[in-house]
């Protein structure tokens, strides 16, 4: 017993003197710049223990990880491509130190932290976050110009007024909102387009506040990065409920579930 | 006794009843009357705006100095977009009033235009003139409607709940002087406004739609759109495939598709062409599992699907991972001038590799004549030109739609300015700085 105990405690201790960071911690994967994920926390993380890194260790390959990266290739002989294949991982993990736990833990808290070489850890940590959270992320990558709450808010309107239609017709309601960003005719933002007074039943009736589920969100998605089943609508109608003999006037592009969409 | 006893009950219950529903009844007043009166600023403020606007554009014709035109034309610019604002707070979308937003806009458009110009170098054609004496014109008949609505809203305590109202419930009979009043406003301003007295300065900002202009060829058939949606989707052939025509109002005919496999979950769409059969978009709305590949991988696979499909000549310009799928920008590169106009994009799912995603309107509406001009600068004479600030860490030729939506010639930088990467182009044959945009498509999660 006695023995088993001791035989645990040498293989604990070997494996705390073990330099953190085997060549095991990355997975084999090509990392490229929009990549999210454990890789980049990991590439991130030693980069800036290098000194190349200064931004945050957040799971995002963006521009400054970009840079970062591609200046390390270039000190350390390697083609400057900006991507971190098999050499270059193995020439990172050669030079660079990983506290796997201790930044996993820092990200899941939500803290604000480095990751510095020749720095003790514990002065590199801020806390700003909570015992209990459990994130595992702090960042994501967003559409240019939008922000998460502008595509929640977007998915709050197609969840409202397009929950019961096909996939494609919830991409063509985010569409419709789009284009008329675009649209003289219209307010220049994504609430002036939503909340314009008359402009989406969802509105009006507050279905709008009604959670909206992964499919919306993903429809939003799909339409701010370039996908437009409406083909260039400003207005839709459901030709069953439609009262206006307005709307019934306007050019019609195509139909899509319970939709006319039209100029 | 009892009878007593009952009736007190009764009284209090009436006399409770009675206090609960006028406290209901005031409390629906207080938020209809706060719902009134959003709109009731929204309109008075729009007269007040079209007024304004309608003294700047006045003022700007008499002045002669450009110190004092480039200022009060940012102000017409500023007063337009406020006026363009108010119109979107009224409960107008059912009532076709686009006419006169889009003048507005349109205004506004102008105004800015001539007002970032350098005017010393650069004055006033006499066009642009004639452009400016019709804004004032017609901004003037504006004026006057609105102010005319104004009054009688005014006099006869008008609400605009009821305009919201007759709207919805489309009554024709009723006239409401409100409605009326909009509707001549904007009588006025489709006949001035398709008339030709703004001059072609002022026609050409309307939003020009381009449509397909690459989309050449005889027209295909319903069947031979199937057909090149499975050679396009890799379909097996048992798949249902549903096509219908688009309506009258699209730009340029098109098939939509419907694409069903009854072994997957979730449809295939599709819109081709109906000139020479190219494909518009597609979109799979099949459920994506857990990652496997990377998002290196993935666009490898999107670019063998681009050659696959002779997309020639193209290279990739952004990658991003949203969780499960991963959208690819890729742009056209000629003897390695980047064409930024002519995308297509691709989303692919990590957890097989496959094309989940294409779209390629970009590429099939864009017209950039070729040959591409030759840049009459260097790259080093430009390079003077970029803010020393920037420490320049890429660079290339590339083709942007400027302001004007004209494609011009540019230097690209990409460089660093502190912690932010930022992408400039300049003009390669005049020097000047078309389009300067802060690259950032990372955001920290609240909460």
């Amino acid at each position: 017993m006695v023995r088993k105990l001791i035989v645990f405690t040498l293989i604990g201790v070997l494996v705390c003197l073990h330099p953190a960071g085997d060549a095991a911690a990355f997975s084999p994967q090509v990392i490229q710049r929009g990549a999210v994920g454990d890789d980049v926390i990991e590439l991130q993380a030693r980069l800036q223990y290098l000194g190349f890194y200064k931004g945050k260790i957040d799971g995002v390959f963006g521009w400054g990880t970009y840079w970062a990266l591609r200046n390390f290739q270039q000190k350390y002989g390697l083609p400057v491509d900006g991507l971190a294949g098999a050499e270059t991982k193995r020439k990172l993990v050669k030079a660079s130190k990983y506290y796997e736990q201790f930044v996993k833990e820092q990200i899941r808290q939500g803290n604000e932290f480095t990751h510095y070489g020749g720095i003790p850890l514990s002065q590199q940590v801020k806390k700003r976050g909570s015992e209990g959270r459990t994130a595992k992320t702090t960042a994501s990558n967003v559409p240019k110009g939008f922000s998460q709450n502008d595509i929640q808010l977007m998915a709050n309107a197609v969840y409202g007024e397009a929950r019961g239609e096909p996939y494609i017709g919830q991409v063509a309601v985010a569409a419709v909102i789009l284009n008329r960003l675009q649209h003289p005719s219209f307010p220049d933002t994504v609430a002036g387009v939503i909340f314009q007074p008359g402009a989406f039943t969802a509105v009006a009736d507050g279905q709008i506040w009604l959670t909206p589920n992964e499919t919306a969100r993903k429809a939003v998605l799909d339409a701010i990065n370039g996908w437009d089943p409406s083909g260039g609508a400003i207005y839709y109608f459901n030709p069953a409920t439609a009262t206006s003999a307005w709307i019934w006037s306007r050019p019609q592009i195509k139909r899509i579930g319970q939709h006319i969409f039209c100029k | 006794m009892v009878r007593n006893l009952l009736l007190a009950v009764l009284v209090v219950a009436v006399v409770g009843t009675g206090y609960w529903g006028y406290r209901e009844h005031s409390e629906k007043n207080a938020i209809l009357i706060h719902a009134e009166n959003n709109y009731q600023r929204a309109f008075h403020d729009l007269a007040y705006q079209i007024d304004l606007l309608h003294d700047k554009l006045g003022a700007t014709l008499a002045m002669n100095s450009h110190a004092s035109l480039s200022p009060a034309l940012a102000e017409v610019w500023k007063i337009a977009a406020e006026a363009h604002s108010d119109v979107g707070q009224l409960p107008l979308s059912l009532l076709p009033f686009n006419k006169t937003q889009e003048f507005l806009s349109q205004i506004g458009e102008f105004s800015y235009r001539t007002a970032v110009r350098d005017l010393e170098e650069e004055p006033l054609t006499k066009e642009e003139y004639k452009t400016l004496q019709a804004l004032y014109k017609n901004a003037g008949t504006i004026r006057q409607e609105l102010r005319n609505v104004q009054h009688l809203v005014l006099e006869n305590n008008l609400r605009w709940m009821d305009v919201e109202l007759a709207l919805a419930t489309n009554d024709e009979k009723g006239d409401n002087i409100i409605i009326d009043g909009f509707k001549a406003v904007e009588k006025n301003v489709d006949t001035f406004s398709s008339s030709s007295e703004f001059g072609p300065s002022f026609i050409g900002l309307a939003n020009e739609e381009k449509g397909f202009v690459r989309a050449q060829g005889r027209p295909i058939t319903k069947n031979e759109a199937k057909r090149i949606a499975r050679d396009f989707l890799g379909l097996k052939g048992t798949e249902e495939i549903k096509v219908t025509e688009s309506g009258k109002g699209a730009d340029d005919r098109f098939y939509s598709l419907t694409i069903r496999d009854p072994k997957t979950k979730g449809d295939i769409y599709m819109d081709i062409t109906k000139n020479g059969g190219y494909p518009i978009w597609a979109l799979n709305s099949r459920p994506i599992g857990k990652p496997k590949i990377s998002l290196h991988e993935a666009t490898n696979r999107g670019m063998a699907f681009l050659k696959r499909h002779q997309f020639t000549g193209f290279e990739l310009y952004d990658s991003t991972q949203y969780d499960n799928v991963v959208v690819l920008t890729f742009v056209k590169s000629e003897n390695g001038i980047r064409i930024y106009p002519e995308a297509v994009q691709m989303k692919v799912a990590l957890d097989n590799g496959r094309i989940v995603g294409f779209t390629a309107r970009d590429y099939l509406s864009s017209s950039i004549p070729r040959p591409l001009p030759k840049p009459k600068l260097t790259v080093e004479a430009v390079k003077k030109k970029v803010n020393p600030q920037l420490k320049v860490m890429e660079q290339r030729q590339a083709v942007i739609m400027n302001d004007l939506q004209k494609p011009v010639l540019c230097y690209e930088f990409l460089g660093t300015l502190g912690d932010e990467t930022y992408q400039l182009f300049i003009n390669a044959s005049t020097g000047l700085e078309e389009k300067v945009e802060k690259l950032e498509s990372v955001e920290p999660n609240y909460g």
